[in-house]
């Protein structure tokens, strides 16, 4: 119920009633997409999006860049780390 | 599956694990006693047991798992209710799955369904609503759970009943809210807690600056954080390093789903609809000021709790229960006194032993071989 599951907009299905269809590791079930939608980004707009679905609503925008970021900012903790290692065996 | 993959590389795990270890070294307090670090929410809970986390990180850092599970914290009188309102005649009755199971004083959910009630599990409120127009000469009353996650959800539902002028429609609301019960437990005396992972999803929906006082007031560090292994470890890392360089700030790990002022439709919906009740029981920790919500007077015809009588008593947890202790992170879940034995996630006593991110069952389900290392390791040191 509070985890929420990410899946890709493929189509609209009502836009009154903000309803959208949503791909979901392959399962499409309808999805409202009213806490995401905006004047200048209208439903049309929004297929292709990637978001985060709770309970039949999705609740928030997968940031692509800061995805991006936070897995640069992981990978460079693992680059310090891969030189602590090389320090710690050369021994200089 | 995208942005789920990339966060569960076990390389980085590793690493990441070491860098944590690394920085518990420098932090002087660490080597007196355990950091104790909370998890308000029951998804990291959950995350945490199902990827062995707490396993894997150093003797110095204990996770204290917080009342981050709505159906966790449900009382029983509220449970009661919910069967009042299915026993009603003409009556299909909803619910998330998760609450099924929950013990109510006499019966839960699964039992009453057992004996004839029309109860109905559904995956979204709007299918419940679906429910409702398909069956015009029934009534139909869904079961609103959760924090502010899922309260935009059912904000949105009572609202599309309105614009579809849906009259057997209703919302037996039982939503929380996250603030006041971070603020209850650290008023709480017996508090030891370093620092906090803040709930991601409540994040994504209210935002990050909400949490200000526990920075400025309570000089605790918190880090909003995301559900994957890496994200979990991430966070706890940047935690430590706050306590390191002896700051207490809001951060936020989990930025590629939390805008720092939170969803503002998401937000409208519920003001709209909700409205704040002077206080809300929860299991375990009693009655706490403003931390439920009620559906708004002109709302009233959505409302299961003014359309049908509801008894409403309050019914305290059986003696042997020590869901509340379990909760401030007093005791752990393997030390109640009716873990495992008289309360399994088969036949729950307490509600922490019901859902998947519950503590106990958590604990119960994934947590055996942490468990009996610890048991034995306290079985040494008081002999
Ligand atoms: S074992 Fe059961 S009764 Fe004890 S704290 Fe856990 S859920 Fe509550």
């Amino acid at each position: 119920m509070c985890l929420g599951i990410p899946g890709q907009i493929v189509s609209v299905k009502d836009p009154i009633r903000h309803l959208a269809v949503v791909d979901v590791s392959g399962i499409q079930r309808d999805v409202n997409v009213a806490c995401i939608v905006s004047d200048d980004r209208p439903i049309e707009k929004c297929i292709g999006d990637w978001v985060l679905v709770h309970v039949g609503f999705a609740m928030s925008r997968i940031d692509e860049d800061e995805a991006a970021e936070t897995l640069k900012i992981l990978e460079k903790l693992g680059e310090v780390e891969e030189e602590l290692e090389a320090m710690r065996t050369t021994g200089t | 599956m995208k942005y789920v993959d990339e966060f569960r590389d076990p390389e980085m795990a590793k690493t990441l694990l070491k860098q944590i270890e690394a920085l518990t070294l420098e932090i002087p307090k660490a080597s007196k006693r355990p950091l104790q670090i909370m998890e308000v929410c029951g998804g990291h809970t959950h995350s945490i047991f199902k990827f062995g986390i707490e396993t894997m990180l150093p003797d110095c850092i204990e996770l204290v798992h917080g009342p981050g599970c709505p159906v966790c914290v449900l009382p029983m009188g509220r449970v009661d209710d919910c069967i009042a309102i299915a026993e009603t005649p003409n009556m299909i009755f909803t619910t998330f799955g998760d609450a099924m199971r929950v013990p109510g004083s006499k019966k839960s959910l699964l039992q009453a369904k057992a004996e004839g009630c029309d109860i109905r599990m559904v995956y979204s409120p709007l299918d419940a609503l679906e429910l409702a127009k398909n069956n015009p000469d029934k009534e139909v009353s869904f079961f609103g759970l959760g924090f502010e996650t899922t309260m935009p959800s059912t904000a949105l539902t009572v609202l599309q009943a309105e614009a579809d002028s849906v009259e057997n429609f209703s919302l037996f609301c039982n939503h929380i809210t996250i603030i006041p019960t971070i603020k209850a437990i650290l008023d709480s005396p017996d508090l030891k807690l370093d620092g906090f992972l803040g709930p991601g999803h409540v994040s994504m929906v209210i935002g990050n600056s909400p949490y200000n006082f526990i920075a400025n007031h309570y000089k605790r560090p918190l880090v909003v954080a995301g559900f994957e292994p890496l994200d979990v470890l991430q966070s706890i890392w940047m935690v430590l390093k706050q306590i390191k360089e002896g700051r207490h700030e809001i951060e936020n790990q989990y930025n590629r789903i939390v805008p720092d002022d939170g969803n503002n439709i998401a937000l409208q919906s519920i003001g709209k609809v909700f409205e704040l009740r002077e206080f809300f029981e929860w299991r375990g920790l009693g009655s706490i000021d403003h931390s439920g919500v009620k559906i708004r007077d002109e709302y009233a015809k959505f409302d299961s709790e003014k359309k049908f009588d509801l008894p409403s008593l309050k019914i305290a947890d059986p003696k042997s229960c020590q869901c509340g202790e379990v909760l401030k992170g007093v005791i752990k879940p393997w030390e109640c006194k009716v873990f495992g034995e008289l309360c399994t996630p088969e036949t729950p006593l307490g509600s922490l032993m019901v859902s998947s991110e519950g503590a106990c069952a958590a604990y119960y389900q994934y947590g055996g071989a942490l468990m009996e290392a610890k048991k034995a390791e306290a079985e040494k040191t008081a002999s």
